[in-house]
Parts: structure tokens; C-alpha cells; sequence
């Protein structure tokens, strides 16, 4: 783990209200693995307090990429950097996907923002294995498309692609994958992981869910992001023991 | 080499230098030690810890407010016994000064407990812990109750030789009252201050943003809160002090130290910057170099009132 002042070296708006954000991160980016996240410092002042935790988009040479949406002060902060400009970034933090197991297919299912860690897993996937990528968003406009493969589309309001939620139109489809092993990762709102926990847990299918929680640390001495364990007689941590778990480990 | 002594006596308690880490933000030590050599540290508390293992609240935990956040943990920890067991192997090799903050629902909890761990060799002090508000029993039940914390510290001291202080509400009127009944009872020092109560709510669903309604609320926001009872303490009652409450840097610690304390403790900090500590032991050596202060022991309680 490193704390790392990185310059930002582009900023682009994939879809209105999303962002990309390219830094210089030598260290972390040779060290960081998909699934995992960094937690960052959006300001120099103690406004906002806190670091703001964001998985890794994609890792390109000593670059880090992070997708991120505008709905608070500290992304807002983010997305006014301009290139140059450095920021104060932690990690890696956490256990990321576990992608090399014994299967044919990979299946994406990404809600909204859920698209952010993403395009690192699908690059960083064996050459051998398939990717299916399941996209679900409210509208059109929140279809975050960038670094995904082989597509399907839901929106909410069904300006584009399936009328539903993404787990509706991926339990729909799913008869053409079940003739082969299939490991789904998944990220989104809760409700969309809850729905799909329900149904890989029924059909007895890997899945992993990439979590998410208000956290300060990071790094487990906060212990502010607990998560139910299955059992639910105790928590995990989002940061230390996730933000990735097999759907198996958690109640959500 | 450096000819500043940034050494620090409480009761029977040396300290190399005066910047502890504060319980409940650095856990057991493993984590941060990643991030920080914990060797050039005053010390470390622990996370505080109660008899049998705590769950802890459920989330939200935390939320954050202007340059402070709102915690309700709940005193998740992995009891005594575990304790001892599994994380005293590696605070023991940390060339550093631990002090073990004990948390309880009950008197008799606060006795067994540093009974136990009173024979833990490592164990240089007791961090007596009166003033969680985040549990519904023990905690500020004992922490706003004057005959309370006296007894605590009475009994507690009956079964410990070792360096006892007791960690202090600012959610009460007179701290220095409390100060006073832990001296008589035989307290050795008390930490200044515990999180203060707070909360916010979400305007859109009308729900506290914290599932435990309320939180307790550090960082900078409270540090002036945190400054004025640290000196109220050192104005009214002969006894140490360890300052605690929104230390971001070396020049927060100072003040402190100026206003009273013979040690300080940092949280919050921990979570943004995990180095933070060692670069105000390094700040302390530059101001005190610039001052030609040779002895740092001597700026405590210096204010010109």
C-alpha cells in the first residue's frame, strides 16, 4: 500500500454527470489488481475531511484511471481537476475479483456508476475465457458503455435496449450460457445485487459482487463499513475483507 | 542528532515523545503500522475493549460533516481473551509504548477486565474509557455521572499498580469536576476528550444519516471545543493531561500542549494521512529548534493569560 501524489493527466466526461479521471501513479498503478480501489484525498483543506474511496477503472502503464459520477462535494471537487493538478491517493486497498478459475464465460452485469471497475477486469481477463457484459442504467444517458465487450442493454425507462432492471433481462438470457460454466461479476445498487444474489445463489452459480460503503480509512482501523455476514451473526469489512465477495460470503 | 528531549512523564509512565495514537482509529496496530514507522510514535492506544467480543452497531457507521465526521461504532472489538491471544504477539514487537484502552458496561466489567490484563507485561497503562456515546449501557451513563467515573477509577486502581487514566465526556457541564474525582480516587492522568455527541439527518427520507441516530463527532470541527476543556482542566485541577480532539499537525499539538496537556492523541487524522503522527514528532523538533526550547516538557501549560 502507498500513498501516492499523482497528476492528473486528463479528464474526460463519458456520459453527462460521469467522468474519467487519468492520474500519474507509478507505484500503485504497478501494484493494483481489478477490483480493488484507492481512496482519495479530493482537497488539501480539511473540507472535505475524509478520502473518498473509488474502485480502479483501468490500469495503463504507470496511469490509473477512475470513472466517477458527480453526487456529492468531493466528486464534485474531483471533477473540477484539471490536468496538472495532483491529488493524494491511497492504495491499493482491498481484495478485488478472483478471475482465473475454472469457467468458460465471464459475465458482466454493472449498474449505472457499478460500470467503474470494469474495463481493468475484462483486460485483465485469461485470453481463454468469453465476456459477456450486461449494462443496465435509468436512462439512455447513464448507459456507461467504456471498456466493455459483447453488450446488452437494459434501461429503466427503456430508451435503450431491455425495458428493467439488468438482473431481469440477464435471468431472461441466461439459458443460452447455462449449457457452460459461467463466473458473473457484478457491481451496481443494492437492490440489483440483491436480485441477483437471490438468483445465483438458487441456480448455484459464482458470482462476486463488488460492495460499497461510507468509509473513512480504508484500510480497516475505522471499522466504519461494516457488511452482514451470511449468517448474519457478524460483519465484514467493505474495505479490508471486500469491497469484492463472493455472493455466498454476505447479506445484503 | 537532535537536542531537543520531547520526553513525556505521566505517573510511572515514560514517553519518548508526547504523540499517542487514540484509541478506537488505529485498531490493534497492524493495519497503520503499513503506513508508519509506529517506533518514532510517543505510543499507541488500543481499540477499546470489553470482556467478551462486540459486534459492533450496524451500518451506516459514519457519515461525514464539515471538517469533522460522526461515528457510532459501537466498541467492535474482539474481547480480552482474543486480545491477549492474537493481537499482543504483534504490539509486542513495536518498539513503542502501549497503552490499553478498557471499555465495560458494568463496574465490575472495568475491574475484571484490567485484572486480566493487568499481568500482560507489554501493557504500560490503562486507558479507562467512560465516555463512549455510542452504547447504550456503560459508556456516558458512567461518563456524565461524577460518582460514577469515581467509583470506576477507585476500583480500577485497587487492582492496578501500572499508569491509570481515565478518558473523559466533553458531553458534561464542569469537565474539571471530573478531573478533580479522578485525581481523589487516584487517577494518575485523563484524556481530554472523548467525541462529542452529535447527528444529521437527511432531509429527502427525514432519517438520521447514522443508524444509531446519534454519533459521536471528531476531526477538526471540535478541536476548540476540545482546546477549552483541556485548559479549564489544567486551570482548576493539578493533574496530566493527554489532549485529544481534531489534532491535525504539529501546530494543533502545540497548542495543546500550551494549553495544558503533557501529551496528546490523534484519531481522525489517522484515516486521512496514516503518517500524520510521525510528522508531528518532526514538526515538534522544528518548532522547538526554532524556539531554542530544550526540554519540550517545559512549554505544557506555558499559556499567557
Amino acid at each position: 500500500m502507498y500513498i501516492e501524489k499523482a497528476r492528473v493527466d486528463s479528464i474526460q466526461t463519458l456520459v453527462p454527470n460521469t467522468y474519467l479521471l487519468k492520474v500519474f501513479s507509478p507505484l500503485i498503478a504497478s501494484k493494483i489488481k481489478p477490483g480493488q480501489f484507492c481512496n482519495i484525498k479530493v482537497s488539501e483543506t480539511d473540507y472535505p475531511l475524509l478520502r473518498r474511496p473509488f474502485s480502479i477503472c483501468e490500469v495503463d502503464g504507470n496511469y490509473l484511471h477512475f470513472m466517477f459520477d458527480v453526487h456529492g462535494e468531493g466528486t464534485r471537487i474531483l471533477s473540477s481537476k484539471i490536468i496538472g493538478d495532483e491529488i493524494d491517493i491511497l492504495g491499493p486497498l482491498g481484495k478485488g475479483f478472483t478471475y482465473d478459475g475454472v469457467y468458460k464465460t465471464a459475465i458482466i452485469i454493472a449498474g449505472g456508476i457499478g460500470a467503474a471497475p470494469f474495463p481493468y477486469l475484462v483486460e485483465s481477463l485469461p485470453k481463454d475465457k468469453e465476456v459477456h457484459c450486461y449494462i443496465g442504467g435509468r436512462s439512455k444517458n447513464n448507459i456507461i458503455d467504456y471498456g466493455m465487450k459483447n453488450i446488452s442493454v437494459s434501461t429503466d425507462d427503456g430508451s435503450l435496449g431491455y425495458k428493467g432492471t439488468i438482473v431481469e433481462l440477464f435471468k431472461q438470457e441466461y439459458e443460452k450460457f447455462k449449457k457452460d460454466s459461467v463466473s458473473i461479476f457484478a457491481c451496481g445498487p443494492n437492490p440489483i445485487l440483491k436480485a441477483l444474489q437471490e438468483f445465483t445463489i438458487a441456480k448455484n452459480i459464482d458470482c462476486q459482487i463488488s460492495t460499497e460503503c461510507a468509509m473513512a480509512c480504508g484500510f480497516g482501523i475505522c471499522q466504519g463499513c461494516p457488511i452482514d455476514n451470511a449468517d448474519g451473526d457478524g460483519y465484514y469489512l467493505v474495505c479490508k475483507d471486500g469491497p469484492v465477495f463472493d455472493a455466498r460470503m454476505v447479506r445484503l | 542528532m537532535s537536542f531537543v528531549d520531547q520526553s513525556i512523564q505521566i505517573g510511572s509512565l515514560y514517553l519518548k515523545n508526547p504523540v499517542l495514537l487514540a484509541s478506537g482509529t488505529v485498531g490493534y496496530g497492524n493495519e497503520i503500522a503499513q503506513f508508519t514507522d509506529m517506533s518514532k510514535l510517543g505510543g499507541i492506544v488500543t481499540k477499546s475493549l470489553s470482556l467478551k467480543p462486540r459486534k459492533g452497531n450496524p451500518p451506516q457507521r459514519i457519515v461525514e460533516t464539515p471538517s469533522g465526521m460522526l461515528n457510532a461504532i459501537g466498541l467492535a472489538n474482539v474481547g480480552v481473551e482474543v486480545f491477549i491471544k492474537e493481537k499482543i504477539p504483534f504490539l509486542k514487537e513495536l518498539d513503542t509504548t502501549i497503552i490499553c484502552n478498557i471499555a465495560a458496561s458494568s463496574i465490575d466489567e472495568y475491574v475484571e477486565c484490567t485484572k486480566i490484563l493487568n499481568s500482560v507485561d507489554i501493557i504500560q497503562a490503562f486507558e479507562i474509557n467512560v465516555s463512549c456515546p455510542n452504547v447504550k449501557e456503560g459508556g456516558l451513563i458512567f461518563g456524565n455521572d461524577l460518582n460514577s467515573v469515581g467509583r470506576i477509577t477507585e476500583k480500577v486502581r485497587a487492582v492496578t499498580k501500572k499508569t491509570l487514566i481515565i478518558k473523559l465526556s466533553p458531553n458534561v457541564s464542569r469537565i474539571a469536576d471530573f478531573a478533580k474525582v479522578v485525581k481523589d480516587e487516584g487517577g494518575d492522568a485523563v484524556s481530554a476528550i472523548n467525541t462529542l455527541v452529535g447527528t444529521a439527518i437527511d432531509i429527502w427520507t427525514r432519517k438520521p444519516k447514522i443508524k444509531n441516530v446519534t454519533g459521536g463527532l471528531s476531526g477538526p470541527a471540535i478541536k476548540p471545543v476540545a482546546l477549552a476543556k483541556v485548559l479549564e482542566i489544567k486551570r482548576k485541577v493539578d493533574i496530566p493531561i493527554i489532549g485529544i480532539g481534531g489534532i491535525m499537525n504539529w501546530k494543533d499539538a502545540i497548542e495543546f500542549m500550551i494549553a495544558g496537556a503533557s501529551a496528546i492523541q490523534i484519531g481522525t487524522v489517522n484515516f486521512i494521512n496514516p503518517n500524520a503522527g510521525v510528522e508531528i514528532v518532526e514538526g515538534i523538533e522544528t518548532y522547538c529548534e526554532k524556539c531554542s526550547i530544550g526540554k519540550l516538557s517545559d512549554i505544557v501549560g506555558s499559556y499567557q493569560i
